[in-house]
């Protein structure tokens, strides 16, 4: 299993480079994660998502509806792909601290 | 979007002069972008399957079970039993070579050994040296080769270099249905725990949740209640969307990306507004929450210990069909093996149309009917008020996903539907539509993001066919009935058809739809303002 080392903080990680237990996650995991999407600074739009898709998270076991990521925070997706260049499935659960999502998507 | 760093000009410049030397001798280079990642441990141990380990293809040591061989001339043997189909297509080829040059994946990469024949030929050559006498005994002379491990990996990076889309087999003389070959080829290899983590992470979480992406009961309800008022918004129509409700008249399956990604779930709003505006008596179930079935991608077993929650839920909800949405792959697995895999389903009755009383006769074995054909029907039998100009700034061209037009002959429906939802509709040509449909480049659980620069080959034919309507017509839509198409054809399309957005047919049903009740509408269902054409859009 890969490891990604970040501030002297080492994580264990997937091929894709997610978290591989999601429950280790805490903000520092997103500071650290930022770099390996291309993201220079986390602003509180970044982090309006981020925090949106982990407590979706924590309740439901699985990141939210593409469109329910939009809705609920207010971004379209363009804008959250401004934010997160490779798109709320992939980088901001990246972030967030979720398992990459699988299948038909 | 996944990235690569190639540039289109860059990655179109490919050479069709064959490679020096001989081809049984050359092994496998793993360059990155154009193979998926291994299996985890996780999901191979979930699934019960053999051998569940840490590797990486790129490893030097893919740690085999010591008698690998022996397991894999054994599960040859045995299939050569089991499937008179795998013994034919193993003997019957003459290599005329007609299947060569209709492979996406050759057009896109010039890889000889993507030409059906000749992957096809990767596992033939050693079908004859173990199970024939003429290689037996002749060896090379006959077209025999020693399986090794180098022979191994290679079936690993070209049978996943097969999208199963079976456009091949329609150029056959003998009629060889080359994935089938493939299926066989994927089946032996997870014998030895040789497999990939994008087709078995979504069967582990299937055979868990009942869906591809793990979702659970109480997040199915959420993401189905969250698209009812978000239909509202749009429409100012509430929408009842009933799950697992016993006693339903029919039973819906969706793919699971239909409640999740995007462009996928506006079909799922056209599906919830045609339902209520029909007054449908059917219901969605949390278990049989996926139409997909990752197992067709591994094996016959897992197909089957996937597909069983339709007609279990089916049973279960005491429904009299079973309805299915707009999804690829499970119109194969339905259409062509559920029957026989988990049936019969002789608790359910022959599908008939509570609306128009039409009779779906070619459904009378599994009882299960497309979407398509449901909505054609109601289309055919005036049952729906339709304003096509509420899709008018969308040009509209069709791309046949390779399940439902080669696998079930689904071929009329759809353009039946969207000529009459869109007045603007063109069609690409006719060599890359209908069963000569050209495959998105990622099915059969190729889509991952790792296998992008194999991906965008494999798509560029289909992208090619959409780049000449783009230019010629101006379409900006390419409509398609398949999950994995709309969550792989945007990726391609931005790269070598940029300006054309792919959506779901029920998508523009949903658009124009005019629902009693309903507000004036001034957006479509993605949420953008109507009234401004094609040009508008590109400007």
């Amino acid at each position: 299993m890969p490891n990604y080392t970040s501030h002297g903080r080492v994580y264990e990680v997937d091929e894709d480079g997610f978290l591989q237990d999601p429950s280790l996650w805490n903000e520092e995991v997103a500071k650290d994660f930022m770099a390996t999407e291309g993201i220079g600074d986390l602003s509180q739009d970044h982090w309006k998502v981020i925090r949106y898709i982990r407590d979706y998270y924590l309740q439901f076991g699985i990141a939210p509806m593409v469109r329910k990521v939009c809705k609920q925070t207010g971004f379209s997706l363009k804008e959250i792909y401004n934010l997160f260049p490779s798109g709320p499935a992939k980088g901001a659960c990246k972030l967030a601290g979720l398992p990459k999502p699988t299948g038909c998507v | 979007m996944p990235e690569t760093a190639t540039r289109p000009e860059e990655l179109v410049r490919i050479s069709y002069d064959p490679p020096p030397g001989d081809w049984r001798g050359s092994p496998v280079e793993f360059r990155k972008g154009t193979f998926c990642h291994a299996a985890g441990a996780k999901s191979v141990r979930y699934l019960e399957l053999p051998n569940p380990r840490d590797w990486q293809p790129t490893d030097q040591d893919w740690k085999l079970p010591p008698n690998w061989k022996e397991i894999i001339l054994a599960g040859m043997k045995e299939r050569l039993e089991r499937f008179r189909s795998f013994r034919l297509f193993m003997d019957i080829c003459v290599r005329c070579g007609a299947c060569a040059d209709k492979c996406h994946f050759y057009l896109g990469s010039a890889d000889p050994k993507n030409m059906p024949v000749l992957r096809a030929e990767l596992i033939r050559s050693v079908y004859r040296r173990y199970f024939t006498t003429a290689g037996k005994v002749f060896r090379s002379l006959a077209g025999a080769r020693d399986l090794t491990e180098d022979v191994l990996k290679e079936w690993f990076y070209y049978f996943y270099q097969c999208t199963e889309c079976r456009r091949c087999s329609v150029f056959c003389p003998f009629g060889i249905d080359t994935a089938e070959i493939t299926m066989m080829v994927r089946e032996l290899l997870n014998l030895v725990g040789v497999n990939t983590n994008w087709v078995l992470e979504p069967a582990a979480n299937c055979y868990r949740t009942g869906n591809h992406l793990g979702i659970q009961p109480h997040g199915f309800k959420d993401s189905i209640d969250f698209a009812v008022d978000d239909l509202e918004d749009l429409t100012g129509v509430r929408v009842e969307a009933p799950i697992n409700r016993k006693g339903a008249e029919i039973l819906f399956v969706v793919p699971s990306a239909d409640y999740f990604a995007t462009p996928h779930y506006y079909t799922l709003l056209g599906y919830l507004a045609l339902f209520h505006e029909i007054g449908l008596d059917y219901t969605f179930s949390a278990y049989a929450s996926e139409g997909g079935n990752f197992g067709l991608f591994s094996s016959h077993e897992m197909m089957k210990r996937l597909n069983a929650k339709i007609y279990a839920e089916a049973k279960r909800l005491g429904v009299k069909w079973v309805l299915g949405g707009e999804c690829g792959h499970m119109w194969r697995v339905i259409h062509q093996y559920m029957d026989t895999l988990n049936g019969p389903a002789d608790f359910l009755e022959e599908p008939v149309s509570p609306v128009t009383g039409t009779r779906f006769e070619n459904a009378r074995s599994t009882k299960m009917v497309h979407i398509c054909e449901f909505t054609a029907d109601l289309i055919h039998a005036h049952k729906l008020k339709l304003d096509s100009r509420r899709n008018d700034h969308w040009t509209v061209t069709y791309h046949d996903s390779c399940n439902p037009a080669r696998a079930m002959g689904l071929l009329e429906e759809p353009r039946y539907i969207l000529r009459r939802v869109a007045n603007r509709f063109h069609e690409m040509p006719e060599n890359t539509i209908r069963e000569q449909t050209f495959c998105c480049g990622s099915g059969a659980g190729l889509g991952s993001d790792e296998n992008i620069e194999m991906r965008l080959r494999g798509g560029l034919p289909r992208a090619n066919a959409v780049k000449y309507v783009r230019d010629k017509y101006g379409v900006n839509l390419l409509t398609c009935i398949c999950a994995i198409d709309k969550a792989t054809l945007p990726t391609a399309l931005a790269y070598w058809a940029p300006g054309v957005e792919v959506g779901g047919v029920h998508e523009l049903v949903g658009n124009a739809l005019v629902m009693k009740g309903e507000k004036e509408r001034t957006t479509d269902l993605r949420g953008q303002p109507l009234g401004q054409g094609a040009e508008a859009i590109h400007a």
